[in-house]
């Protein structure tokens, strides 16, 4: 005989507890990470719509609307529109950049048949390094511009002069600095996405490729290897575009001092937090810049995306 | 032994409450007076024994329960988005406050607390604090800026102290060696550091009396010629391992001459003896020695709820308790006490480089003027980093700077 359901207290828990109540749970596990993000994003973000439209100096709750006038003032203000050159410059190189190494990374401990959990630790290490702290590292003990930093020691062994690597601006030896500390951070986590590409491809195809004659290395990679990883190469590019526009933490600490922020090599978020949030504190302008960048955003992801074809059925 | 769930979520509810009840509240260890609670903000000193001082001031006084955090970090920042909601502080210490601050109604008007003792303050650091004839914030102490130069590499390579900027640019050259540079300004090359003092030394500023710009003139670009010849020169060290504030690269003679602050007169006596000797900014032309002199002042924030309460312990405590004003600017750091009778008596502040640093504030001190907005400022120091790293042409780059800073002034008349 079935059980009865309901009826009677025991009946009502069990009604409103019991695991077949799945909008009930639903909602229990869902809805303060729902709440969490409409205080924490979507309330942040529409306010910040709005303030783009007033003049909001040191102020949240503005009353002086300007209409459009803070997103023609960004636009014509050289010093945004050099940050968004800085970023193009910075994505340009880091995002193939980072594709190769994590990739030829991945490929090169894939084929390790001996310790390749310590390899692949090893490189994936740095991932766990916060920004900051590797920035410093890399600011104070590796890249400072006097006699005793490492990269000057190695460089005075071969009779090279000692090189400001991070004030000087011709060449722009920051570049350097800035480039390195993001590739050593973020390849590892990278390579792991590759490997799992890797181990996902089935051994019958380089089977059926050796029996065809393929000859191993370049041509395998170019036929089999590369096309199979198409699904992880489109994540990753996807990442390391939006992770290139996020960059905030090694370049302001790198760069910054407490004077301010040199107007080189300045990223667009850098640039932002000066104007809304440092002692400028124009919420208005600043809201604006973010509005436009997070346009750019979407609209350099959505085409990338097209571009990809991400989204589309694979051909049958 | 089993744990049944109601007994499992009774004791986490349990060690729930506990936890609530010794949660940090964000207060420190303050004040154990009666009356309402204020709290209390200090940006984090270097000196050793500053902290403990503030909070013993705290603690001394009886009519509130004053609570002291120390804030590491941007403390700028900090501040002017803490003044944005209701949780800041009651009472802060500011480095100004801005103009903006002051016309957003951030800080409260302090210019009753200044009755009878007005006269006493170091004209060259309220004038920064005042605006439209009232006063916002208690300066705490002077701290100012100097060159520091080594006497014995200078008496080496036959180089006298330099009184010109032209001087400063051939001793920095003759100073530069393999092993260490001529003149430190900061890592940026002095973009930073430097701000306005080069236009003061070339006998202008940053912002007229009456409003205007201050440096539309060709000696603006003269001087300013003269900082990127000094990069050009490779006379100028970039990359140590700390800033321009820390005197760690001219103690540790990476450098002939270094331009710091006052603060850092300890340290290099300590490591230097009497080898050193300081200087103001030398003078341009036509133009006059020039000594930056700034004062992180104390101020009340309008978001608190006890406003009085908090303009009543200011005036308690830098105004009323003097020996907490002289304890406070010397017996940690080294500063010149914003009160001029105070600074007098300073015993410490009457000899050596120290006598020598009092005088230069009295003679060529200007502070900068209230006037020049964050956004000024950061327009200028980029034309500056420009002209000093780029060699781009100081005419083009201050004729972009100056319509700006007309455009800025223009804006925060109109409030």
């Amino acid at each position: 005989m079935p059980r009865q359901r309901g009826g009677g207290q025991g009946g009502t828990a069990r009604k409103w507890a019991g695991v077949q109540n799945r909008t009930l749970w639903f909602w229990i596990f869902v809805g303060p990470f729902l709440l969490g993000l409409g205080v924490f994003t979507y309330i942040p973000l529409g306010w910040s719509v709005y303030l783009s439209f007033f003049d909001a100096h040191n102020t949240v709750t503005p009353s002086d609307f300007v209409g459009l006038g803070n997103y023609t003032a960004m636009l014509k203000n050289e010093a945004f529109t050099d940050s968004l050159w800085t970023f193009l410059v910075f994505s340009l190189f880091i995002v193939p950049a980072t594709y190769a190494l994590s990739l030829a990374l991945a490929l090169m401990v894939n084929r390790q048949r001996r310790a390749q959990a310590f390899f692949r630790s090893v490189f994936f290490l740095p991932a766990a390094c916060s920004y900051v702290v590797a920035a410093l590292i890399w600011k104070m003990s590796i890249f400072n511009g006097v006699r005793f930093g490492l990269a000057n020691t190695v460089l005075g062994w071969f009779g090279g002069d000692q090189i400001a690597w991070l004030s000087t601006t011709d060449p722009p030896w920051y570049w350097a600095v800035i480039v390195t500390v993001r590739l050593w951070l973020q390849a590892g986590f990278y390579m792991v996405l590759f490997l799992a590409g890797l181990q996902r491809i089935s051994p019958t195809l380089y089977e059926a490729a050796a029996v065809d004659g393929a000859r191993p290395g370049w041509q395998v990679f170019r036929h089999i290897t590369f096309p199979q990883l198409r699904a992880t190469s489109v994540a990753v590019v996807l990442l390391l575009v939006i992770n290139a526009f996020q960059a905030f933490d090694e370049f302001y600490n790198l760069l910054s001092d407490a004077r301010g922020y040199p107007p080189y090599a300045r990223p667009p978020l850098v640039y932002l937090y000066y104007t809304a949030l440092g002692q400028g504190q124009n919420l208005g302008l600043g809201s604006a810049g973010a509005v436009l960048l997070a346009l750019i955003i979407a609209v350099v992801t959505v085409g990338q995306a097209k571009w990809f074809g991400l989204g589309r059925k694979e051909a049958q | 032994m089993t744990i049944s769930r109601r007994g499992l979520l009774g004791t986490g509810a349990a060690l729930g409450l506990l936890t609530a009840c010794g949660s940090n509240t964000g207060r420190d260890d303050g004040g154990s007076g009666g009356g309402p609670e204020l709290s209390q903000w200090y940006h984090q000193y270097g000196e050793q024994g500053t902290e403990q001082a503030v909070k013993k001031y705290a603690a001394a006084y009886d009519k509130a329960r004053v609570t002291v955090q120390w804030r590491p970090g941007n403390y700028d920042e900090q501040t002017a988005a803490a003044l944005l909601t209701d949780s800041g502080p009651d009472v802060f210490e500011v480095n100004g406050p801005t103009l903006d601050q002051i016309q957003g109604k951030q800080t409260a008007d302090l210019t009753g607390l200044f009755e009878g003792v007005k006269d006493d303050f170091n004209p060259a650091v309220l004038a920064p604090k005042t605006y439209d004839g009232r006063i916002w914030a208690i300066p705490q102490v002077i701290d100012m800026q100097m060159l520091y130069y080594r006497k014995s590499l200078l008496a080496d390579a036959g180089v006298e102290p330099p009184e010109t900027l032209d001087e400063l640019v051939d001793a920095a050259k003759k100073l530069t060696s393999k092993k260490a540079k001529g003149l430190f300004l900061g890592n940026d090359g002095g973009a930073g550091v430097l701000g306005g003092t080069p236009l003061y030394a070339a006998g202008l500023e940053l912002v007229t009396e009456d409003g205007k710009v201050g440096f539309d003139d060709p000696a603006a670009a003269r001087a300013l010629g003269k900082i990127h010849q000094l990069y050009a020169d490779k006379s100028l060290l970039l990359g140590a391992p700390s800033d321009w504030s820390d005197p760690s690269a001219f103690v540790q003679g990476l450098t002939a001459m270094q331009w710091s602050g006052l603060w850092a007169l300890p340290t290099v006596q300590k490591e230097l003896g009497d080898d050193f000797g300081v200087l103001p900014f030398p003078k341009d032309g036509a133009g006059r020695p020039s000594v930056p002199v700034g004062a992180y002042g104390a101020a009340v924030s309008t978001r608190g709820e006890h406003q009085q309460a908090a303009k009543d312990y200011l005036r308690w405590l830098w105004i009323d308790r003097t020996e907490y004003q002289e304890d406070f600017a010397l017996s940690y750091g080294f500063h010149i006490p914003a009160r001029i009778s105070l600074a007098k008596k300073a015993a410490k502040l009457r000899k050596g480089a120290a006598a020598d640093a009092v005088r230069f504030t009295t003679d060529h001190g200007f502070a900068q003027p209230l006037r020049w907005t964050p956004a000024s400022q950061t327009a200028y120091q980029d034309a500056l980093s420009r002209i000093i790293k780029d060699g781009a042409s100081p005419d083009s780059e201050l004729k972009g700077v100056v319509r700006k800073v007309s455009a800025e002034l223009d804006r925060v008349k109109k409030k």
